[in-house]
């Protein structure tokens, strides 16, 4: 019997012929992402060696420029740390500044075919760069950074065959939000995404399907690689790779196609995204207080661009905040060379500069008693955007779009024919 | 090593920012123990005692990579018992050398207020109320002895990788 993609892969990074799911793996990692929390006081521990420092990336994300005193302290630390180690590879407040997930897809970080592990649980976002990353613990870090190895558990995993293309008004958002509602929790299962719909699905749109697959709770959540991924990855990093790709005869929990062709614009009901979506008709008429559109699982130029399309020459209502946070520094300035920010800005959208922001509740949008948002990030989960009595409903960007300048939750579909 | 306990229930798909939310991030982890569980059970971290122990269903733990199991240990809960577990919530239990296993049925096995009697030498458990008993998934050797050091950072620490706590 033959091995997944994610099977192929921890195989190859354990030294193994062949690894199976209830297997324990010892794995050697490729790439490790630190992030400021992992710098905070009341976690950080001072590293001594290093195994390899050019195997490191170290980003600032989650309160950029500093919100607070320990965020700030945090920033220390880790540049402190970044000398110490002569570490290149280093995001700082800046020019590179950006999410971590996004930084790594900006600069192919994650290779194919490798081992990349960060402790954001969004890591499973380079999945769709056909390598195996996903969320580890604070000290798994240390462990990693250290030691130059990590452990994973080997999950059975369920392969999703995508179809077809998308129409104008929906996203891989809504395809996401269509998996959580059909399919709900995967907990300690893979899931694979490949099949012909690949080829037309751009890097980012496979990006916000990956990055939403920890909400699936799933392991490790790994793409096909096609030409379009191979020639992205070489255009922007020379290090050599191996790629991989399902036996023909792996072994599968389940297979699961999905018809792009047959997707709509789903909303999501606050607090969670298990089996909780509904068709965007069903919840049209809620009124909001913000709609926030950013995130390392949507704060593409991909994503961007479908906002400005539905609010160009309109106005965002004037009892809804629409803050709109870009993935990187990268995509900010291409925002602004394609005129998408001014047209942002003109329909009444508040822009911040690339972070974490809003999505965790940290800086920039925080929701206060009983306030109604409507976002495209990455979790509704009860109290994650700010106060518990808040309500968070999640939707693609074009929904979230189309909800700020109605002021309640609105279809797209008007605007992107 | 056996553990014995009050149960606690939760039932499925716990997040981490329930246990660990965002506005006490910064406390020190000794403070952060008061808020688990603050926005769907208020109270119930002054009314736990050392020992006690917490059930779910499927999934607990979904979310982010923030030291939530670390809250748990620090609140003095004896073991985290679930039908299944987030894989990177199992994870930060290893870490931080949190009592937990997998115990597919347990959830159904379980009233709130029975007493469990939990082995980590065959990974069963009791349900000392009833009398009922189920097997639980083992935890691995290798995962086991990181979790007896007590987590990865005195593992580390041992081996002159991390400093001690500054």
């Amino acid at each position: 019997m033959g091995m997944t993609i994610i099977e192929k892969i921890l195989a190859r990074a354990s030294g193994a012929a062949k690894v199976s799911p209830g297997d324990l793996v010892s794995v050697r990692v490729d790439t490790v992402v630190m992030f400021d929390n992992n710098f905070l006081p009341n976690i950080w521990r001072e590293i001594l060696k290093l195994d390899d420092p050019k195997k490191l990336v170290v980003v600032f994300d989650h309160r950029v420029p500093a919100s607070d005193i320990p965020s700030a302290i945090s920033h220390q630390n880790g540049r402190r740390f970044v000398e110490k180690f002569s570490i290149e590879r280093f995001h700082d407040v800046g020019p590179k500044q950006g999410i971590c997930h996004v930084l790594v897809a900006d600069h192919a970080y994650a290779l194919p075919g490798t081992v990349l592990v960060c402790s954001d649980s969004h890591t499973c976002s380079a999945g769709a760069f056909n390598c195996a990353a996903r969320g580890v613990g604070a000290p798994d870090i240390m462990y990693a950074a250290t030691k130059g190895e990590t452990w994973y558990r080997v999950g059975e995993t369920v392969r999703y065959q995508l179809e077809g293309a998308l129409s104008p008004a929906v996203s891989m958002k809504d395809v996401f939000l269509h998996i959580a509602e059909t399919y709900g929790e995967h907990t300690n299962t893979n899931v694979e995404y490949g099949g012909p719909a690949l080829s037309n699905l751009s890097i980012n749109a496979r990006r916000t399907l990956a990055t939403m697959s920890a909400e699936l709770s799933a392991e490790f959540a790994t793409f096909e690689a096609d030409e379009v991924l191979l020639d992205y990855v070489r255009a922007r990093n020379p290090a050599p790779f191996e790629a991989q790709a399902p036996d023909a005869d792996a072994k599968y929990a389940d297979v699961r196609t999905i018809k792009l062709d047959e997707m709509e614009p789903l909303v999501a009901l606050p607090d969670t995204v298990l089996n909780n979506s509904r068709p965007v008709a069903e919840v049209a008429g809620e009124r909001i207080d913000q709609a926030f559109i950013g995130s390392c699982a949507n704060g593409t130029l991909d994503d961007l661009t479908v906002a400005a399309k539905v609010v160009a020459g309109r106005r965002v209502s004037p009892k809804v905040r629409l803050i709109v946070t870009p993935g990187s520094q990268t995509i900010y300035r291409e925002a602004v060379s394609k005129g998408i920010i001014a047209t942002l800005i003109e329909a009444g959208a508040v822009i911040t500069n690339p972070t974490c922001g809003a999505c965790s509740g940290g800086h920039l949008g925080v929701l206060g008693p009983n306030e109604t948002c409507i976002t495209a990030s990455t979790r509704n989960f009860k109290g994650r955007m700010g106060d518990p009595s808040a309500r968070i409903f999640m939707a693609s960007p074009a929904t979230v779009a189309a909800s700020a300048l109605k002021g309640a939750i609105a279809d797209p579909s008007e605007f992107l024919r | 090593m056996k553990i014995t306990g009050k149960v606690w229930k939760f039932g499925d798909n716990i997040n981490t920012d329930l246990i660990l939310p965002m506005k006490i991030y910064f406390l020190t982890p000794q403070e952060q123990t008061r808020y688990v569980f603050e926005a769907n059970r208020p109270g119930w971290a002054d009314e736990v005692e050392a020992g006690d122990i917490i059930i779910g269903g499927r999934n607990f733990g979904m979310g982010s990579s923030r030291p939530a199991a670390r809250s748990l240990k620090n609140l003095g809960i004896g073991c985290l018992l679930a039908d299944s577990i987030n894989g990177l919530f199992y994870r930060n239990c290893v870490n931080w050398g949190f009592p937990a296993l997998e115990i597919p049925g347990v959830d159904a096995a379980f009233d709130e207020g029975d007493t469990a009697e939990i082995s980590f030498d065959d990974f069963g458990v009791r349900n000392v109320t009833t009398g009922a008993h189920l097997d639980g998934i083992a935890m691995p050797d290798q995962l086991l002895k990181i979790f007896k050091a007590g987590g990865i950072y005195p593992l580390l620490e041992a081996q002159g990788l991390i400093a001690p706590p500054a």
